[in-house]
């Protein structure tokens, strides 16, 4: 199996990596840019535990190779403060009492944070579409719709 | 009663105020929010090694030879070991298992690697260390295992048919064990009955799938000749002391320590032959190793809950009482024993709680198959039997022309029953006696939640418009805060700063939150000013994370122990400045003068004074340091109950199922933290509404497993959670000081059985009946057509 060096840019800061082609994305996250905070949940792209965003898109890091990222913005969760500053995304998880065990955590707040930048006009309807795509075994999703909402609030529906 | 959770970071109170009993932030989430939270994965060491593990892909064969040579020599690695290579290693070959019963008939232990046969798909037969994981998977594909397939049974009555293939080989019957439950007239109860229902009931519950699997390092200390084992399991202490006993170590010798855990939910509370086998490994080749399960690995092999058959019937007065219960449950165990008897025995136990049942008799027989151990997912034997006796009820509700509600009312074990013994033996033999709770009170408060009474004119409308809704009722009890104790230490520092060490384990539930919750208000309120260490192997006492029983057992001993260290801090203080010690209080990190006096003293200087000086008495106390060490003593279990109404939409088309609104009613007692109670019961929902329609672990009849992807396993996402309207009562109970109940299991227990029943009243025009779970619309479409529903 070849091994290659290669960068990879992440959080605006850059990573030499050398692996394998077959590592994926989180694994090299995680083993090669030592950012832990990206967890793997299922590694067969169903749970979104492991969603980064990739060049403005959430992104399963566990169906990407390594290789792929080259050249791209990687963002993680370790990116998402401002030093001691939470992102609002965050707090709003805090304050919505929107996670336990915190494991899949990183990957809704990617896979949240992912979705509006590339669309901020979607609806609540939208975005309730958006969370299902991942899985969490703790919380009963409803404190992560509302932490959601809260740190981006949705414009009522218009009457019909 | 309906307390919103009191949210928001600025909840932190000041000094003084007190912290217990409110939904104040948790302590964990800053760390695991931005990517610093510590999880056994993330546990990065010099020279760490990867372990991967051969896996059988037979149900049950006979291992002729194993070939590593070819591997052995492949890129990256470092050693494979087979079970053979292994023994030298350990003292046994078998993890024991915890919960010995008199009733098992044949031993049947885990091996830490099969040896001879295996008896499940997915058994380790031998274990590969290389360089990188993608090196060690690639090396355990290369391993070469000569099998012999044997016949293999998959299913808990056929392993219990005279023919039946055996499950071992050297076993002659797969009968595990037979033991019952019976107390009262049951015959004469039966022959007096005036209305008798029957029925059988197929009950499947799956896999745990904690988003985070499971995971050990181990990572020998040459210059201590110590082990230290990072492990994501519930239960430290236990797989410490097999640990200890399997390695042939001493106490001392081997430091367990619990990371981070990405969920639990039962199965992280067994002691594995992964830990084993890589802890004695690593000790063995002086490198540090690690093992990340991956989710096929759940699928495969982490325990799961099993199939539950039950063949009952309910004997009933004329005016709707229970007169008796009888039946028997036959239950599949998988290949191993685990965990002992523990979830057919809770299931038996449990089945009649909530309900003044005159007699009982249950015959239960545990079956072996050759499929992965069963041992207890979240709930642990309840919501099945709540599923039996709820739909049981709603049976003999329909035999007698009664309300579900009001067959109920009639049944119920009243408030002014409390505290009330019942003819049943918890597993240790002490009497089962219901602590406190208004169960009528809970039922009635879900039914005016979800609109019982007005639900017949919507259901007319809805058909009126061709959708079939229904709403459904279950009561459960849950059996919180099993003993004997759990330990903890308070102590405050030369630095001031308050530490609380315990064997109490998270699994995410918040238990530092409540930890805290529960120690500071007797020591200055301040959370900033205390660190939490949970899962302490270093106290020689502990058990871990099961049962709904820390923030019983724990949060007891935390209470005591918090106490004795205040009343510690404030006799040195009171010494300190010649006052008497009720004349002070402790605010933050200070100890301050509460009548009218405005000196204070820093609990920092408290302690330097409280650890004494040579050659002077202790000043104001008999034993040095500001710490306690408490494990208070509660042998009878805290029982909270509660009382779920689902609504439902049945699409008589394809069978879909779709719960619409769900009221729960509960009672766990005083509550330390509201929105984490409520916390516990959405997650414990999520997985009741899997378990009641989506959650199969499916086998086939060779033992094959069929659904080890999330493509074919259905975890329940935020699409079909309903709307949720929770409503808390707290009664407290007199079994510890704090008057508080666990809640971990509860969201879970009533969940299948309310969406049978609604099911049932979305469907009653047609008789359908649900007694099974999970629910999938094949069976449920089967079933209304052949009720003669939608011919086509």
């Amino acid at each position: 199996m070849s091994r290659e060096t290669f960068r990879l840019t992440v959080n605006g800061a850059s990573y030499e990596v050398t692996a394998p082609d077959r590592k994926t994305l989180g694994d090299a996250l995680r083993e090669d840019c030592g950012l832990t905070g990206t967890h793997l949940g299922c590694e067969h792209g169903v749970c979104g535990t492991c969603t980064v965003i990739v060049d403005g898109r959430p992104v399963r890091s566990c169906l990407m190779f390594a290789r792929q990222a080259e050249g791209a913005q990687v963002r993680t969760v370790e990116g998402l403060a401002k030093g001691d500053t939470l992102h609002p995304l965050q707090q709003a998880f805090i304050d919505a009492h929107a996670l336990q065990c915190g494991f899949c955590t990183p990957g809704f707040l990617m896979l949240i944070v992912g979705a509006l930048e590339q669309d901020p006009d979607m609806t609540e309807e939208d975005l309730a579409h958006v969370l299902s795509s991942n899985l969490c075994r703790c919380t009963g999703y409803a404190s992560i719709a509302r932490a959601a909402l809260a740190a981006y609030p949705r414009p009522a529906p218009a009457a019909e | 009663m309906n307390e919103a959770p009191r949210q928001g970071s600025s909840a932190r109170p000041g000094a003084g105020e007190r912290l217990f009993g409110r939904a104040v932030p948790r302590l964990e989430d800053a760390p695991l929010l931005t990517g610093r939270g510590r999880f056994v994965d993330d546990v990065q060491l010099p020279g760490l090694l990867a372990v991967a593990f051969v896996r059988s892909p037979f149900a049950h064969a006979r291992i002729r030879a194993i070939d590593c040579e070819g591997a052995r020599g492949m890129p990256g690695v470092a050693a494979i070991l087979t079970a053979d290579d292994l023994s030298p290693l350990l003292t046994s070959g078998v993890v024991a298992g915890a919960m010995p019963s008199a009733a098992i008939r044949h031993e049947v232990y885990r091996p830490v690697l099969a040896r001879d046969e295996v008896a499940y798909a997915g058994e380790a037969v031998a274990l590969v260390v290389a360089v990188t994981r993608h090196q060690a998977e690639d090396a355990a594909e290369a391993v070469l295992v000569d099998y012999e397939p044997l016949p293999a049974v998959a299913d808990g009555r056929a392993a219990l048919a005279p023919a039946a293939p055996a499950v071992h080989a050297r076993l002659p019957d797969n009968l595990l064990a037979t033991f019952d439950f019976h107390y009262g007239e049951v015959d004469a109860a039966f022959e007096s009955a005036a209305h008798v229902v029957r029925a059988e009931f197929d009950l499947h519950r799956g896999g745990g799938h904690s988003m985070e699997g499971r995971g050990v390092v181990a990572a020998p200390d040459p210059l201590e000749d110590r082990l230290r084992v990072w492990s994501s399991t519930q239960t430290p202490h236990a797989l410490k002391a097999a640990l200890c006993t399997l390695l042939g170590r001493g106490e001392d010798d081997i430091f367990v320590s619990v990371p981070d855990l990405g969920g639990g939910f039962g199965p992280k509370l067994v002691t594995y032959p992964e830990e084993i086998a890589v802890a004695a490994v690593a000790a063995h080749l002086a490198r540090p190793l690690k093992w990340i399960e991956d989710r096929q690995e759940h699928f495969l092999v982490s325990t799961q809950e099993r199939d539950q058959h039950w063949r009952m019937e309910m004997a009933l007065e004329a005016d709707g009482r229970i007169a008796g219960i009888s039946g028997a449950l036959t239950y599949d165990i998988g290949a191993y024993t685990a965990r002992g008897l523990n979830v057919p025995y809770a299931s038996g136990m449990m089945l009649t709680l909530p309900y003044n049942v005159p007699s009982y008799r249950l015959d239960i027989a545990v079956a072996l198959t050759n499929k992965a151990p069963a041992t207890p997912v979240r709930g642990a034997g309840q919501p099945q039997a709540t599923f039996v006796m709820e739909r049981l009820l709603d049976l003999a509700a329909a035999e007698l022309g009664l309300d579900r509600a009001e067959i109920r009312a009639r049944n119920l074990v009243r408030a002014e029953q409390m505290p009330c013994r019942k003819p049943l033996k918890l597993r240790g033999g002490t009497d089962l006696v219901l602590d406190s709770g208004d169960y009528p009170a809970t039922q009635s408060a879900a039914l005016e939640q979800a609109g019982w009474a007005g639900f017949a004119a919507r259901k007319d409308e809805a058909r009126a418009e061709g959708r079939a809704i229904g709403l459904g009722l279950a009561n459960y009890v849950e059996g919180t805060g099993r003993g004997p104790y759990e330990t903890v230490t308070v102590r405050v520092t030369r630095q001031g700063r308050i530490r609380v060490s315990t064997g109490a384990t998270a699994m995410g539930q918040g238990l530092q939150t409540a930890m805290m919750q529960i120690v500071a208000d007797h020591l200055g309120a301040d959370p900033a000013n205390i660190d939490i260490h949970l899962g302490d192997t270093a106290e020689p006492y502990g058990f871990g994370g099961f049962n709904s029983r820390q923030t019983v057992v724990a949060g007891a001993s935390a209470d005591a122990a918090a106490r004795a260290v205040r009343h510690k801090v404030l006799s040195v203080a009171a010494h300190k400045l010649g006052v008497e010690a009720r004349a002070l209080d402790i605010a933050g990190d200070l100890v301050v003068e509460t009548g009218g006096g405005n000196r204070s003293l820093t609990l920092a200087e408290v302690a330097v004074a409280a650890q004494g000086i040579a050659g002077f008495r202790l000043p104001g106390i008999d034993t040095p340091g500001l710490q306690a060490t408490e494990r208070v003593v509660i042998d009878d279990m805290a029982y909270s109950n509660g009382c779920a109404v689902a609504e439902v939409e049945v699409d008589r088309a394809t069978g879909g199922v779709r719960v619409t609104r769900l009221a729960f009613a509960h009672d766990c007692g005083v509550m330390v933290n509201p929105a984490m109670v409520e916390g516990q019961l959405m997650g414990g929902i999520a997985l009741g509404l899997g378990n009641a329609l989506f959650e199969r672990m499916a086998y086939d009849e060779a033992g094959q497993p069929l659904t080890t992807t999330y493509a074919d396993y259905l975890l329940v996402t935020s699409a079909e959670m309903p709307e949720v309207a929770v409503s808390h009562t707290e009664s407290p109970t007199y079994l510890n000081a704090l008057g508080v109940k666990g809640v971990g299991e509860s969201g879970v227990i009533p969940m299948a059985a309310a969406i049978a029943s609604a099911i049932d009243d979305a469907l009653d025009d047609l008789g359908v009946r649900v007694l099974h779970a999970p629910i999938s619309p094949q069976e449920l479409r089967a079933a209304i057509r052949a009720a003669g529903g939608g011919a086509r």
